[in-house]
């Protein structure tokens, strides 16, 4: 068997995954009826309804004119770089402070590009700190921590 | 004449110093962001969002509109000097703006989209300000019944009116509104989908949701496909119109203004689409439309006076009936919620100085724009020089720090990760995440709605259908499918999305 629209498959898998999920999870709560409508009854027809397209697409992914998509090209180094920088972020915003994870937010999310620099990225960096300090934390009042949690008292 | 002594209001909020002042850092920041391509204003609207927390909710609306019809202004700038739109709704000004200014004619042709969007946001906020009360009156007669009908009709709409596969827009909408799901049920208290965990029992972050799907993920993109720029060098001169420059393309601009109006205000419609509409409406009108392509100035002006005039009349079915035609008004909606104001046709009577205050506001930012635009255009290309390697890291940030502010935990922060990814796979199988967010901010509202109604009828769900005005919608959205499943159509749809 081969399959003629990737993207269609796919999607169609993705679909069908969201949809039983629904299903499954809905199923677990109140449904109701018609009149009474319990809180799973919504969402449990949503699911139904994205589990059959789901199905439609798969099918049309198989079975649908042929060739004219490709299956799909991932580049994983721009993806995972720039969401470990996020997650990276949220992980040490409380413990090291604004300034650190600031520093490694932008270092990290630079090494994403094709034409990263160690003293570009620093740079940017500096700048970047410095724009929060002033604008996010002087004037807009935002209630961040700024230093490392064990050093005493904030910044 | 009630119409002029509610503008008077409007106008006496809008000219406060606080309200001009975010009236023009809201038109600014729009014009910078629609110079930069990459970022629009869905993006810009997600991450300042948590800085207008501290703000009274008119100046946050204020600023927030004025992001949305400014970048209507900048994106033309980079489409003419660079032949990269800066905005999708500027796409079709990249055909014959660049071509007048390889032609030497970019002062021209600025001028002319300055002054069309000028023409069009003067005549959009009337328009505004004529439909609005009409509308909400109606809108008051509305039971549940009607409410669940024409939010059918909107989101079916959406569908038709955007490009790209019509099953994966359906289901997009159906995964929206599950994931609008997410949270504690108003009726029952009872928790969906939580997986237990309690930062989510308040359903997911609409913040969260935007910037990973459109902040985050367009920057993985824009990573992925290592574009460079092109900038037009040479002194920009001649900003001046030539007599036949003005005979031209003032009607061209009154056809765009009125094209825009119009497709504004369905739902759906909005900058982008009004765009491709009316260059094609002037391609089709004109006597040598072989002109068109080549530098033909009302190639300029009718696109760029419909996107503005569209920017602001699709403000109408938000602010009158609460239903969002499009994803940036969609954020407006979730930023109107955060701001505690439920968008509907409660807005005009119980807050009638927020309401009036937005619409004039419209018109003053427009005046602000057309006065700095023309001579800060130095600073705009100059702006287009700093490279996206210096950019993104920079978007990431604000978008992390505007995120952990709006509730002060980072669990966002990670939330709007994962949501990037999603984005990255939709991006991947080419689904759109626009239907996905109005279908998110929709949900909540369909399904009471929905309950409401079933309740009333006992259950018997022919309720939708003998109600005369819920029928209506009905049949409209039913129309709209049948329309596009037939072929004549269909092909019709693809070559405007394609051609322009």
């Amino acid at each position: 068997m081969r399959i003629r629209q990737p993207k269609d498959f796919l999607t169609g898998v993705m679909f069908i995954f969201f949809g039983a999920a629904a299903l499954v999870m809905s199923a677990r709560l109140t449904i109701g009826t018609a009149a009474k409508m319990g809180p799973g009854y919504f969402p449990f027809a949503l699911g139904a309804f994205l589990v059959v397209l789901g199905a439609v697409l798969l099918s049309k992914g198989i079975i649908g004119a042929k060739g004219r998509q490709e299956w799909p090209a991932l580049q994983l180094k721009p993806l995972a770089i720039v969401l470990l920088s996020v997650v990276l972020f949220s992980q040490i915003l409380r413990p090291l402070g604004l300034l650190l994870s600031t520093a490694g937010l932008v270092v990290l999310a630079s090494m994403a590009s094709h034409e990263f620099r160690w003293k570009e990225a620093l740079l940017n960096a500096a700048v970047l700190l410095a724009i929060v300090l002033v604008v996010f934390v002087y004037f807009l009042e935002f209630q961040l921590p700024i230093g490392p949690s064990f050093v005493a008292g904030r910044v | 004449m009630e119409l002029l002594s509610n503008l008077a209001l409007g106008f006496q909020t809008a000219v406060s110093p606080m309200n001009l002042l975010y009236c023009l850092i809201g038109a600014l920041i729009g014009t910078v962001i629609g110079v930069l391509p990459g970022i629009g204003p869905v993006q810009t609207i997600a991450i300042l969002l948590p800085t207008t927390f501290a703000l009274p909710p008119v100046s946050a609306l204020i600023m927030l509109a004025g992001i949305y019809y400014g970048a209507q202004y900048g994106g033309s700038t980079t489409s003419i000097l660079v032949n990269v739109p800066g905005e999708a709704s500027s796409v079709v000004t990249c055909l014959d703006g660049h071509q007048m200014a390889r032609q030497g004619r970019a002062g021209a042709a600025l001028t002319i989209s300055a002054l069309g969007s000028f023409v069009a946001g003067t005549f959009a906020t009337v328009v505004l300000a004529v439909l609005a009360v009409p509308l909400s009156e109606l809108a008051f007669k509305f039971g549940p019944a009607e409410y669940f009908s024409l939010m059918v009709f909107g989101l079916i709409g959406s569908v038709v009116l955007a490009s790209g596969s019509m099953l994966k827009a359906v289901g997009m909408i159906a995964l929206g509104l599950l994931l609008g799901m997410i949270g504690t049920d108003v009726t029952s208290g009872a928790h969906r989908f939580t997986f237990g965990i309690p930062e989510l029992a308040d359903g997911i972050g609409f913040v969260s949701l935007a910037m990973g799907l459109f902040g985050i993920c367009d920057i993985i993109n824009s990573l992925e496909k290592r574009e460079s720029r092109d900038i037009l060098k040479g002194k920009l001169t001649g900003f001046w119109l030539s007599l036949s420059d003005i005979k031209a393309s003032a009607p061209a601009v009154l056809r765009g203004t009125l094209c825009g109006s119009l497709l504004g205000i369905l739902p759906g419609g909005g900058a982008i689409l009004s765009s491709f509409t009316a260059y094609m409406i002037e391609k089709k009108s004109s006597r040598n439309p072989e002109s068109f392509g080549q530098g033909n100035i009302r190639g300029v002006a009718a696109p760029e006076s419909a996107n503005n005039a569209a920017a602001q009349t699709s403000f109408v079915p938000l602010l009158t009936l609460g239903i969002p035609p499009n994803v940036v008004l969609a954020m407006m909606a979730g930023a109107m919620m955060i701001h505690g104001i439920q968008p509907g046709p409660r807005v005009v009577t119980s807050n009638p100085s927020l309401f009036w205050g937005v619409i004039a506001s419209m018109w003053v930012g427009n005046v602000m724009l057309v006065l700095l635009n023309l001579p800060l255009i130095g600073i705009w290309v100059r702006l287009l020089s700093v490279p996206f390697r210096l950019l993104y890291p920079a978007i990431l940030l604000f978008c992390c720090i505007g995120l952990y502010s709006v509730n002060n935990n980072t669990f966002d922060i990670g939330l709007t990760a994962l949501c990037g990814l999603l984005g990255y796979l939709f991006h991947k199988l080419e689904c759109e995440p626009a239907p996905l967010i109005l279908g998110f901010i929709l949900g909540p509202m369909m399904e009471e709605n929905l309950r409401r109604g079933m309740l009333l009828s006992r259950g018997d769900p022919s309720v939708f259908f003998s109600r005369p005005l819920s029928l209506a919608f009905l049949v409209l959205a039913a129309g709209m499918l049948i329309a596009v499943v037939l072929p004549g159509i269909r092909r019709g749809r693809e070559k405007a999305f394609k051609e322009g």
